[in-house]
């Protein structure tokens, strides 16, 4: 059942990120591009998704254990600190300066468009570079 | 406007789904970190996810749903930005799923931090490119 339900969530995420337009980096550019033409739409889909999240986690509050796992795998990290803050900086340069994120940018590659593959490969380039430099923060989790 | 809320209220239901069923954060950092963890059953889970998330286009081809992808060709810019996104999300722990979507419906602090610090960052760039008149 683990394995079906993460399916299910990500075939859902996958729609709503291409029934949004979120998948379009044109889009996502021209929702960043508040000095210019604006396109405020976007900001709906993280408001409704924000909202929709916070009801089934306070939900999952009254809970032991999710349906299909033994617990809850709860985000163990609380501080801002200047990991978390150059880390940020650099993911909103480069979203800027091509309009996709690591979902929409996955969500796309079955698409076949030359530009999205080579965004990926850089992607997954630029992960695996940070996890042999860098390394994951160190968690209990 | 209904398409942006419908599709956020999708977004937000898929990780509802992952969060109640299988009680982990749908963040596609996570994911995409967690599906080179071959040798940890922790994480197989990802792969599902992943697969899930990419069959979302041919999906939606065959009811012939618009999903318009327009993009730059330069493939400079293509690799700086996937780099810089793929080590930035990384360091950050987390992009506009994990912390955006996940960690701001947590009501986590950090998360709104790295929300705020990462739009920030996306407005400043797209203004100076235009001021630059750097071609897409």
């Amino acid at each position: 059942m683990t394995y079906i339900t993460a399916f299910v969530s990500g075939l859902l995420f996958g729609l709503g990120l291409l029934i949004s337009g979120m998948n379009d980096p044109a889009k996502v550019r021209a929702f960043l591009d508040i000095f210019g033409v604006w396109r405020p739409e976007l900001i709906a889909v993280m408001a409704a998704a924000v909202v929709t999240f916070f009801v089934a986690f306070q939900f999952s509050k009254r809970r032991v254990k999710p349906l299909f796992a033994s617990a809850f795998h709860m985000p163990s990290l609380s501080v801002v600190d200047m990991r978390l803050l150059s880390g940020a900086v650099m993911f909103g340069v480069g979203w800027g300066l091509v309009g996709l994120c690591p979902g929409p940018a996955l969500v796309d590659v079955l698409s076949g468009n030359e530009s999205v593959l080579l965004f990926v490969g850089a992607l997954v380039a630029g992960n695996r570079l940070a996890h042999v430099l860098i390394g994951p923060v160190k968690t209990s989790n | 406007m209904w398409d942006e809320i419908f599709g956020g209220l999708l977004i937000g239901l898929a990780a509802a789904v992952l969060w109640l069923g299988v009680g982990r954060i749908s963040g596609m950092t996570g994911v995409l970190s967690s599906v080179f963890q071959f040798r940890n059953p922790d994480r197989h889970w990802s792969w599902a996810f992943l697969a899930g998330l990419m069959l979302a286009w041919p999906m939606v081809q065959l009811v012939d749903y618009p999903a318009p992808i327009s993009i730059t060709d330069k493939p400079f810019l293509l690799i700086a930005a996937g780099l810089l996104v793929g080590f930035g999300t990384y360091v950050g722990n987390g992009c506009t799923s994990g912390h955006g979507v996940c960690g701001m419906g947590r009501l986590s602090f950090r998360s709104a931090v790295a929300t705020v610090t990462f739009m920030l960052a996306g407005v400043i760039t797209v203004a100076v490119m235009t001021a630059l008149e750097v071609q897409i």
